[in-house]
């Protein structure tokens, strides 16, 4: 289709309670940046169910303008009713470029909407631009698992869209919310929504693992050694808040749930902290962590690749280490 | 139960190396394999076929004629039929033609071996890493989708699929036809047999050609039908190692860390 305007859009995903997950908030720092070269307005499309706080965030973090469509049929993410609702906006506004977070449900989405928009997707971008010459977006993104980079243009189709990784872009500081709010009554029959949630296990330890909303994330890897060895790894993320991850050697091995796995094969987190334990550096393990702010990694072989990409490297054995800076943390709080 | 699971033949990202004069991917030497992705979709398949054997599991790839490699290891593993789709005009395609591709080839093998309940994917290819083939060949066929499944199993006229999410596992039900794209499960994937790799080994795999696709547009396929254009790539920078930390003991290397991160106001 053709671009009716210079807009550019940002998804923002919604929580089941109605709040706005962080990436699309993030997200809104590198839109404005383009939508300036551009020459467009900076649109986010908030979906969901009661999104009152998801339409306010977005307001305050710099949307001129924030197109809401709210029903109870998108209280929970399903394909079919978010393509629906989107594609509708798409064809109705027709902005020039679209990002998404690449979360998991972005993932399920991006590719559903741009394949019925007929137009470009580039996969899970860590680095965004508008090209000079021809004013399209510049989207960079990792393949190979994660050793080559390739930056892709969509020069003919439009809207471009793009799933960008969370944790990649900042949130910028909250300013006072004066974006225009513009709604839109779009419902979905329940016969077009072709899936159905019977039921949701939980994790068996009963908690939420939500690695791509973390701050902090503390990860221990085949050097915990077994299913005890997360005790000290797990009292450190419990003294910092942090949510604990893991490698996948540490999944496989069965001594924690592959939920809290980080990586190619795992989650994609981009936290102000991450406390990679045990963990020897992987390209598969840094392909989902290579985006965290500060890094520290704490191994006994002073020669294992993760002290490559660590900010802090320790060199020691993380049983003596863990419990020390554990303390520390502990009594700092206190 | 007729199902399809599409196969992505792909280097094996573990074994690439760098050139550290050219700084570019050294593709010659690293070993083919079978997408490991879509390992676990053969095995979903399989798992249901195993209930079930009355049950015929199909496999397709798109690519060169190497990539029947990869269809004879999943003969072996556990399908028991394969198809390859290949032509020069499909060089070069990115997802969204890709997908496009696929789903007229699935027109056309349905008319050889019935309408598939269910078409499995891997989630994502472990080159081009970018998990969309599976959700657009869905849309290409108006069908509904479930990505990030580990499991799955047949009830009437439904596929219940278990997906990984953020809080645990959900229990989804899609109504058939659909497609289930799979990540990664607990377990591992069954091994093939002496007597079916044999057989694999014997198999003959056709070829389908565009020309064998009455209903292809070919301006959407290849690199010509492509919207998204790769304009350059490179090797990603490798950060430079920061601050080292390795004190007498390993209290005063922890008591160190913990001074520096406060300091940065990290924590
Ligand atoms: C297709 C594919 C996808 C993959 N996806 C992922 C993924 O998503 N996530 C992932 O993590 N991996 C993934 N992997 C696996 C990856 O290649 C590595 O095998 C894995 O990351 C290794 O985990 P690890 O670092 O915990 O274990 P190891 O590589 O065995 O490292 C253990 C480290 O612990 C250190 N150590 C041991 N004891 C102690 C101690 N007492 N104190 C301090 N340090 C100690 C050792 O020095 C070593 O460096 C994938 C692989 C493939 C092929
Ligand atoms: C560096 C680089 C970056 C790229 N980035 C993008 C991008 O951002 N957007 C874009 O649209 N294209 C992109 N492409 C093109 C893309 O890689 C190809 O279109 C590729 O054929 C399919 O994408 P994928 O490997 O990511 O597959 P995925 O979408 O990750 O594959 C998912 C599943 O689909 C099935 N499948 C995929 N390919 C085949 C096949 N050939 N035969 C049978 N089944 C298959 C498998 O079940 C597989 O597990 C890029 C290519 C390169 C080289």
């Amino acid at each position: 289709m053709e671009a009716k305007t210079k807009d550019l859009w940002v998804f923002v995903e919604t929580n089941e309670d109605g709040t706005a997950k962080n990436v699309g908030i993030e997200l809104l720092t590198p839109g404005k940046m383009m939508a300036g070269k551009q020459g467009g307005a900076l649109v986010a499309v908030v979906i969901g169910s009661n999104v009152d706080a998801a339409v306010k965030a977005a307001s305050e973090h710099g949307a001129d303008k924030v197109i809401v469509v709210d029903g109870p049929e998108y209280a929970h993410y399903t394909t079919d009713a978010y393509t629906i609702a989107l594609c509708t906006l798409v064809e109705k506004y027709g902005p020039t470029s679209m990002l998404i977070g690449a979360t998991n449900n972005g993932r399920d989405l991006g590719p559903r909407v741009s394949c019925r928009l007929h137009t470009g997707l580039t996969a899970d971008c860590t680095a965004l631009d508008v090209d000079e010459e021809s004013g399209n977006v510049a989207w960079t993104r990792p393949a190979f698992g994660g050793n080559l980079m390739a930056t892709i243009l969509c020069p003919d189709h439009r809207p471009q869209i793009g799933t960008v990784r969370p944790g990649v872009f900042k949130k910028s500081d909250a300013g006072e919310a004066k974006a225009e709010i513009i709604k839109e009554d779009i419902h979905v029959d329940a016969a077009d929504i072709r899936t159905q949630v019977l039921e949701l296990i939980k994790e068996a330890d009963g908690e939420n693992v939500d690695l791509e909303g973390a701050e902090i994330i503390v990860s221990g890897g085949r050097g915990v050694g077994g299913p005890e060895g997360f005790e000290p790894v797990k009292a450190l993320a419990d003294a910092l808040g942090a949510t604990v991850g893991a490698s996948r050697a540490a999944v496989d091995a069965g001594w924690i749930a592959h939920a809290h796995q980080v990586g190619q094969t795992g989650k994609t987190v981009g936290p102000k902290l991450y406390i990679a334990c045990g963990i020897s550096g992987a390209i598969q393990h840094v392909a989902g962590m290579s985006g965290s702010d500060c890094i520290v990694a704490i191994n006994k072989d002073p020669e294992a690749p993760i002290f490559d990409i660590a900010d802090y490297g320790v060199v020691g054995n993380l049983f003596e280490v863990l419990p020390v800076l554990t303390e520390e943390v502990k009594k700092a709080r206190a | 139960m007729n199902m399809l699971v599409c196969v992505k033949q792909v280097p094996d990202t573990t074994e690439i190396k760098i050139d550290p004069v050219k700084n570019t991917l050294i593709r010659e030497g690293v070993p083919s394999i079978v997408n490991p992705f879509d390992g676990y979709a053969l095995e979903a398949a399989a798992r249901i076929k195993d209930k079930d054997p009355s049950a015929k599991i199909v496999v397709l790839s798109m690519g060169p004629e190497q990539a029947k490699a990869a269809l004879k290891e999943c003969l072996a593993i556990a399908a028991d039929k394969a198809y390859l789709v290949s032509d020069r005009a499909f060089g070069g395609s990115d997802t969204l033609a890709t997908s496009y591709i696929i789903s007229e080839t699935i027109k056309k093998v349905e008319e050889l071996e019935g309408k598939f309940d269910v078409i499995f994917c891997g989630k994502q290819a472990i080159d081009g890493d970018t998990a969309q083939v599976g959700p657009e060949i869905a849309e290409h066929l108006n069908y509904p989708q479930v990505t990030y499944g580990l499991e799955a199993e047949v009830d009437g006229d439904v596929i219940k699929v278990k997906k990984e999410v953020e809080e645990g596992v959900e229990v989804i039900a899609a109504k058939m036809p659909a497609v289930v794209t799979f990540t990664k499960p607990a377990w591992d994937p069954r091994y093939p047999t002496i007597k079916r790799k044999m057989a694999a080994n014997r198999a003959e795999i056709p070829t389908l050609t565009a020309a064998d696709l009455p209903t292809i547009d070919l301006t959407h396929a290849g690199l010509k039908g492509s919207p998204t254009k790769v304009k350059k790539t490179f090797v990603p920078q490798k950060k430079t190692g920061g601050v080292k930390i390795k004190e007498e003991t390993a209290e005063d290397s922890a008591k160190k860390l913990f001074q520096l991160l406060s300091d940065a106001s990290i924590i």
